[in-house]
């Protein structure tokens, strides 16, 4: 698209970059935002499912327009700062969980070539946008000047930097195996993973146990059941969010889904092979790859919504136990596993 | 073009935010000025080509070490009155601090413009068609590896430390045993029983 500008329109090389970007960045979010919509709905309806229930159906049909209904209502409602917030910083922190929650989309492939910014250090980008994820929620719950909000975001700093420590081993393994930090080529090398003609590394046994770890991983890094303790609503009222209302509540909103929605694509790119069909046929290439992309990520946020409506709530020292005790010695052993693997196979002693 | 404009808007961002972080009085405020300075030094380091070492900044200072500055800062209870008290006392340390400081930045200004050090010789010529990381790991891992090892014992050493120092251990508590927590079944708990009228059971 920078060419197009570059050459069709006549602009200079910056500008006509800066244009392209723009309008990558905008097909990007809008959609995005409307899946998120969308997601909120899915999610109601799944739960009710298995609970027996018929979950959200008046507004439009099937209830399809429920989540609008709610983003109208919450706009319209007016904005509450509390007297004694710190005003600057309460508003500024759901700004910053949204914009942190877009960011990420830049490195996502959605077929092969078909990324914003393909740069070499994309994974490394990926976990240093999402550790800046906890600063929205530290700030929101310091200057709410409110006890719950406090103490769950001390909750929510502990938890995301405990576990986000195991998410980097786990990633470690799976950029040694790729040998490639740029996230197309990571989808790239699980093309027939170990000579069969599947597609993802989930079938090589050495990395299916952190594909397990990973989602589980993600569960407490977005703060979803069973890991979601820092709105433990019979400890804590609503957490961090208690003392938000009307649109910084929605950005919160927002935000956590749209977390939620990343990290089902992370675990599809990296561990389930993306755009890839899961099998490496011809006929099934026919399909375009975002529609494998948007398949595995639809089922993966399926499996989110499923441990949220049958899992119970974890303590929070069996949180800590599991993040500290058992994810992080496995992650590391597992790194100089795999290490030594493909220095026995691919290098030779 | 474009570089050039967020060279400017990076650096004075870097500037800005340092200054308000020793400006402003609240310490939370302080810290979220620190980060938005390591941030923009980040775009910087983006910007000459080294994002490797950009990211790394993002990860390691924004996202571990100013979470436990931003932790410890806030348990803070803020009196704003005591801490304007000791401006005087430390007022002469500022000063002399402030001079050395000045004086320190002339001399390598002075330094810098009558030819300064060439670098070029001194650092490991670098293919420039590789990738970042590939190239430190290049380096860290072949002419620089014991200097690398040797800073990765000194950081286990300095972890081993903290936990000595702050481990104590403490009488009269009774820890978890989760193995023996998951291994219990209801049967080893409780006991289906159906006693005859007037014998009640045998605990």
């Amino acid at each position: 698209m920078t060419a197009f500008f570059n050459t069709t329109l006549g602009l200079p090389h910056g500008w006509a970059w800066f244009l392209a970007t723009l309008i990558g960045i905008l097909v990007i979010a809008l959609p995005l935002m409307l899946a998120v919509a969308m997601i909120i709905y899915a999610d109601r309806k799944i739960w009710a499912a298995m609970a027996l229930r018929r979950g959200p159906n008046v507004v439009g049909p099937f209830g399809l327009m429920q989540s609008f209904a709610d983003g109208l209502k919450v706009f319209l409602q007016e904005t509450i700062v509390p007297a004694a917030a710190n005003r600057g910083l309460f508003l500024l922190a759901p700004i910053i969980t949204f914009t942190v929650a877009l960011i990420v989309w830049a490195v996502v492939p959605f077929d092969i070539g078909v990324v914003l910014a393909d740069i070499n250090v994309g994974l490394l980008y990926v976990l240093a946008a999402s550790s800046l994820g906890v600063y929205g929620i530290i700030l929101a719950g310091w200057s709410s000047n409110s006890k719950y909000p406090f103490f769950s975001a001390i909750r929510a700093a502990a938890q995301m930097v405990s576990y986000e420590v195991a998410i980097g081993f786990i990633l470690i393994s799976i950029v040694m195996w790729a040998g490639s930090f740029n996230l197309t080529s990571i989808v790239e090398a699980q093309r027939g993973v170990l000579n069969t003609p599947i597609n993802g590394f989930f079938l090589n046994p050495l990395l299916f146990p952190m594909a397990v770890m990973f989602f589980i991983s993600s569960l407490a890094e977005t703060q979803r059941a069973p890991f979601d303790l820092t709105e433990a609503e019979s400890e804590l009222v609503a957490g961090y969010q208690t003392e938000y209302s009307s649109m910084s509540f929605a950005l919160y909103w927002l935000g956590e889904y749209a977390n939620v929605i990343l990290m089902c694509t992370l675990n599809a790119t990296l561990f389930w092979g993306g755009y890839l069909p899961p099998i490496d046929w011809a006929p099934l290439y026919y399909v375009p790859g975002i529609i494998w992309l948007f398949a595995k990520i639809l089922f993966f946020f399926f499996c989110f919504s499923w441990v949220k409506a049958t899992v119970p709530r974890y303590r929070y020292d069996q949180l800590m136990r599991l993040g500290w005790k058992v994810f992080l010695p496995v992650s590391l052993f597992w790194v100089f596993l795999v290490s030594g693997v493909l220095m026995l196979y691919r290098v030779g002693i | 073009m474009i570089q050039a404009i967020a060279f400017y808007i990076f650096a004075i961002v870097v500037l800005v935010s340092g200054a308000m972080t020793i400006a402003s009085r609240n310490p939370v405020h302080s810290v979220l000025w620190l980060i938005l300075a390591f941030f923009n030094a980040a775009g910087l380091m983006v910007l000459v080509g080294a994002e490797f070492i950009a990211m790394l900044l993002v990860i390691v200072y924004v996202g571990a070490v100013a979470v436990l500055f931003l932790f410890v800062v806030m348990m803070l209870e803020i009196d704003f009155a005591q801490l304007r008290a000791g401006f005087v006392r430390y007022f002469g340390i500022g000063l002399v601090l402030a001079v050395a400081l000045v004086a320190e930045i002339l001399i390598a200004v002075g330094a810098w413009s009558a030819g300064g050090v060439d670098l070029a010789r001194r650092g490991a010529p670098v293919d420039p068609t590789i990738p970042n990381i590939q190239a430190i790991g290049n380096l860290l891992y072949t002419r620089y590896l014991f200097v690398f090892e040797g800073a990765g014992l000194v950081l286990l050493v300095a972890m081993i430390g903290a936990i000595v120092l702050t481990h104590r251990q403490r009488q009269g508590v009774r820890p978890q045993n989760i193995a023996a927590q998951i291994a219990r079944r209801p049967q080893d708990a409780t006991r289906n029983m159906r006693p005859e009228i007037g014998q009640g059971v045998q605990l």
